[in-house]
C-alpha cells in the first residue's frame, strides 16, 4: 500500500525555494527536495558541516521548515537534544502534540562516514527516533574534494591525486556504512539514488512507519567534484545503479532486501568513464587491472546478494590482463 | 520551610538542578563530576524528579544535545570536568553563539598531561573566551545558590547566555558541608519558568546556527554576545538581590573579607579561599592589616568592582590556581588590566601561583604571600612566585629515588 507508484505521484508541494547557493546539478539537492516532499513541512533538519550548510546563509533561507546547524561531528547528538526536549516538554504539558516535529539529520559523507560516525553510533544505539539522510558524494566536497571514508577505490581527489608513482588515485576501500549501521540493528536503513525517485519516495514512506532510527544513504552525484556536466547528474546516478556500483536496498530490523535488481549488469567502465575523477584510469594509458578490480568487487557483491536473496543476475566480465 | 543537610558539592549541585525543575540532563561520566549525574539519574528513576536524563557517548555530543534541547525550550542542566570540558570545547562557543541559556557545572580538575584527578583551574579558565558566564564557588552552599541564580541570569531576555558554575574537584565535590535547600515555593518565587524566544515548533519554522559570509556579520553577532555578557553583570546583581529576599543569603560578583582598613590584600577564587581566610584572620590577630577579595564572577569580568575594592591598597597579591605557561597566572593579568586605570592603584601587584594539580596550599603559604606583600623589595616586579614547599620537593625526590632514579642518564 504505497502512495507512490509512478513519477506522477511525486508530491507537488514544494518546501525548498529555488535559487539556493548549491552547484547546478547537485544530486544532494534532488534528494533533499524529495525527502522534504514526503515528510511534509513539520520537520527540523539538523545539519553538520558540509555543502548543504550553505543553504542557510544569514539572513536568508530557502526552507519552509526549521533548520539547526550544529557542528561537524555531532548532528545526531543535536537531533537527540531536540527530540528529547520535545518529548519531555510534551510529557510535562508545555508543548502540544500538534507542535511536534520530525527530526531529520542531514549531513554529507565526511560527517557520516568519518568525524560523526561515533555520534551516529550513539544515537542509533539509544534508539533515537529520527531520520538520518547522508548525501554521499564520496569526498569532502565543500572544502574542494578531499578523500573521505566514502571515497571509492580508484577515485582521484585533492588529497589522493593520481601521479606516476601512484597512478590509481585512492587505493583504499569505501567504508560499508550500510553494514556498519546495520550492525546496530536499527528498524530501517535504505540506500537511495536520485535517478530512482519512486524507489526513494516509497522508502521514505516505509521508514515513516517505524519509531527509532531511520537511516538513508543517498547517492549524490556531484558535477563539481566528480567532473561531469551538470545536465548529466541524473544519468550518472542511473549508470551507478545499472552498473551495480550503487545497489538500491533496504534493511528492516536487519533483514536486507534489494529493491531494484539490475538483472544484467552494465560494465563499470560505462559509469567510470563519464567522470573526471576516474579519467586517469583511462588516459594516458588504460589501467586495466584497476578497472578489473572494481568490476570484480561489484560482481562479487551481486553474486553474494543473489545467493542470499535468491534472485538471478548476470554480471559483467572483468577485463583482466596478465601482468607483464 | 527550609531544610539543612550535610551535602557534598556534587550532591548540592544535583539538588540545585532538582529544585530548579530542570527538564533535560544530557550526561557523560568523568571524575570528579560523576556523582552529580548518578544522583540525578537515581532521583529521576525513582520518580522524585520529572526530567529526562540521557547518557551520550562523549562530552562533545553531550554539549551538542544540551544546546539544541535548550533551543527547543527545555531548561537544561549538565556537568563535566577537565578533559571532558576540553573534549567538548568546540560546542562551548556554539552554545554561547546559539544563545542557549543552559547551566553547565564544571568540577575543576587539572588537565593532562600528566593525567591526574585533582583540581586546578586551567580547565575552566580555558573556557573564559567562549561567551559563557562564569561563576566560581567557594563552598557547597554557594554551588547550590549560584546554580539557581545562574538560571535566572541566563534565561533573562537581556542576557540569553549559558553559565558555567565552577567548583573544585575533591575539595568541594567530595566534601560534605551544611547546605540549606530552599523550598519549592521559594524557588518558584525566585525563578520563573523558562520562556524561550523562538523554540523549534511545528508551524513556526526557525533557522538556528546559520552560516554567515563576511566578517561584518560575524563581528555583529560577536559584539552582541559581548554586550549581553556585560549586561549579565548587572542582571546578576538584580538576581542576587531577589535571591536574598527569598533565602536570606547574599551573593555578589566580588566579595570582600576584612577589607575595610586592609592595606595588604589577597585576591583568590574557589575553595582555597577558605584557607586564605584563615591566614588573613591569623595576620589580623598579629595586627597586620590584611584582607581578602574573592572573585565569584570571572565572566563578565567584574573590573569595576575589583577597581573599587583594590583602589588605595598598599599591596595586592593575586593567587592563581592555574598556569599559562610562558605567561604566568591568568587572573593576575586580568586584575592587572583592571587596575591600570585606577589613579591610586596599589604600588605592588604580586602574582602567586599555587595549588596547581590540586597541590594543597597551607595557611602558612598564604601568610608567606602576605609577608612578601609587606616586603615587596624582596620580590621581582611582574615575576610570578611559585608556591612549592621544600617538603614537597623532598617528596618528589624520594619517589624518584625509590623508583631507582640516580640522577644520571643510563
Amino acid at each position: 500500500m504505497t502512495r507512490y507508484k509512478t513519477l506522477r505521484d511525486f508530491p507537488v508541494e514544494e518546501y525548498l525555494s529555488p535559487g539556493s547557493t548549491m552547484c547546478a546539478g547537485c544530486g544532494a539537492m534532488l534528494v533533499l527536495r524529495a525527502f522534504h516532499k514526503v515528510l511534509g513541512p513539520n520537520v527540523v533538519f539538523v545539519n553538520a558541516a558540509g555543502c548543504l550548510t550553505l543553504l542557510q546563509v544569514y539572513p536568508y533561507t530557502p526552507n519552509k521548515s526549521s533548520w539547526m546547524y550544529t557542528a561537524f561531528a555531532s548532528a545526531p547528538a543535536g537531533a537527540q537534544g531536540i527530540r528529547d526536549a520535545l518529548d519531555i516538554l510534551m510529557e510535562k504539558g508545555r508543548v502540544n502534540s500538534f507542535e511536534d516535529l520530525k527530526v531529520v539529520v542531514v549531513t554529507g559523507d565526511g560527517a557520516a562516514y568519518d568525524i560523526g560516525l561515533q555520534s551516529t553510533s550513539g544515537a542509533i544505539e539509544r534508539g533515537l527516533d529520527f531520520y538520518y539522510l547522508v548525501y554521499d558524494n564520496e569526498a569532502y566536497g565543500n572544502t574542494g574534494f578531499q578523500k573521505s571514508g566514502a571515497t571509492p577505490y580508484g577515485s582521484a581527489t585533492a588529497t589522493t591525486p593520481p601521479t606516476e608513482r601512484n597512478p590509481t588515485g585512492y587505493t583504499g576501500v569505501k567504508k560499508d556504512l550500510f553494514e556498519i549501521w546495520r550492525s546496530h540493528k536499527p528498524p530501517y536503513i535504505a540506500t537511495v539514488a536520485p535517478s530512482h525517485m519512486v524507489d526513494m519516495l516509497r522508502k521514505i514512506e516505509t521508514a515513516s512507519q517505524f519509531k527509532g532510527p531511520k537511516l538513508f544513504i543517498a547517492f549524490s552525484s556531484c558535477p563539481t567534484g566528480w567532473g561531469f556536466d551538470p545536465s548529466l547528474s541524473v544519468r550518472i546516478s542511473r549508470l551507478a545503479v545499472e552498473c551495480g556500483i550503487w545497489p538500491l536496498k533496504e534493511s528492516v530490523y536487519g533483514k536486507v532486501r534489494h529493491t531494484y535488481i539490475p538483472t544484467v549488469l552494465k560494465p563499470v567502465e560505462e559509469y567510470l568513464r563519464h567522470q573526471n575523477r576516474f579519467r586517469h584510469l583511462f588516459t594516458p594509458r588504460k589501467q586495466e587491472t584497476a578497472i578489473a578490480s572494481i568490476q570484480e568487487q561489484v560482481n562479487n557483491y551481486w553474486l553474494e546478494a543473489a545467493k542470499n536473496e535468491g534472485f538471478r543476475i548476470t554480471v559483467a566480465k572483468p577485463v583482466t590482463i596478465a601482468p607483464p | 520551610m527550609r531544610e539543612v543537610d550535610m551535602l557534598t558539592g556534587n550532591v548540592a549541585a544535583a539538588w540545585a538542578a532538582r529544585i530548579a525543575d530542570v527538564d533535560y540532563i544530557p550526561a557523560y561520566p568523568i571524575t570528579p563530576q560523576t556523582e552529580i549525574i548518578e544522583t540525578l539519574a537515581s532521583w529521576i528513576s525513582q520518580g522524585l524528579m520529572k526530567a529526562k536524563l540521557v547518557q551520550l557517548e562523549s562530552e562533545h555530543s553531550m554539549l551538542t544535545a544540551a544546546g539544541t534541547a535548550s533551543l527547543s525550550g527545555a531548561r537544561v542542566f549538565t556537568a563535566t570536568s577537565s578533559q571532558g570540558l576540553l573534549y567538548g570545547f568546540e560546542m562551548l562557543y556554539n552554545i554561547a553563539g546559539w544563545r542557549a541559556p543552559l547551566v553547565l557545572v564544571n568540577v575543576s580538575r587539572a588537565v593532562a598531561a600528566p593525567i591526574t584527578l585533582e583540581p586546578d583551574h586551567n580547565d575552566v579558565l580555558a573556557a573564559r573566551d567562549s561567551g559563557f558566564i562564569q561563576l566560581h564557588a567557594e563552598k557547597c552552599q554557594e554551588v547550590l545558590d549560584l546554580i539557581l541564580i545562574a538560571y535566572r541570569v541566563a534565561e533573562d531576555h537581556r542576557v540569553m547566555l549559558p553559565v558555567i558554575v565552577n567548583m573544585d574537584g575533591f575539595y568541594l565535590s567530595f566534601t560534605r558541608e551544611p547546605v540549606y535547600i530552599p523550598s519549592k515555593t521559594d524557588v518558584e518565587e525566585f525563578l520563573p519558568p523558562y520562556n524561550p524566544p523562538h523554540p523549534f515548533r511545528a508551524g513556526r519554522p526557525v533557522v538556528k546556527g546559520a552560516a554567515v559570509l563576511g566578517g561584518h556579520i560575524y563581528a555583529y553577532f560577536k559584539h552582541n554576545i559581548h554586550e549581553s555578557l556585560l549586561r549579565a553583570g548587572d542582571v546578576f546583581k538584580e538576581a542576587a538581590a531577589g535571591f536574598r529576599e527569598v533565602t536570606g543569603r547574599f551573593h555578589s560578583p566580588v566579595e570582600g573579607f576584612l577589607l575595610d582598613d586592609a592595606e595588604y590584600v589577597l585576591v583568590v577564587t574557589n575553595s582555597f579561599t577558605s584557607i586564605a581566610r584563615k591566614a588573613v584572620v591569623r595576620l589580623r590577630e598579629k595586627g597586620v592589616p590584611a584582607g581578602l577579595v574573592k572573585l565569584v564572577m570571572l565572566r563578565p569580568f567584574p573590573s569595576s568592582d575589583i577597581m573599587e575594592k583594590l583602589r588605595g591598597r598598599k599591596a595586592v597579591a593575586v593567587f592563581d590556581q592555574n598556569i599559562s605557561p610562558g605567561l604566568g597566572g591568568v587572573i593576575y593579568n586580568e586584575v592587572a588590566a583592571a587596575l591600570y586605570h585606577v589613579k591610586n592603584r596599589p604600588e605592588t601587584l604580586l602574582s602567586a601561583i599555587g595549588g596547581v594539580g590540586g597541590k594543597y596550599t597551607t595557611v602558612e603559604e598564604f601568610e608567606h604571600v602576605f609577608h612578601m606583600l609587606m616586603h615587596p623589595e624582596k620580590t621581582q616586579p611582574g615575576k610570578p612566585v611559585f608556591l612549592f614547599r621544600a617538603d614537597e620537593l623532598a617528596h618528589v625526590q624520594t619517589a624518584l629515588r625509590l623508583a631507582g632514579y640516580t640522577g644520571e642518564e643510563t
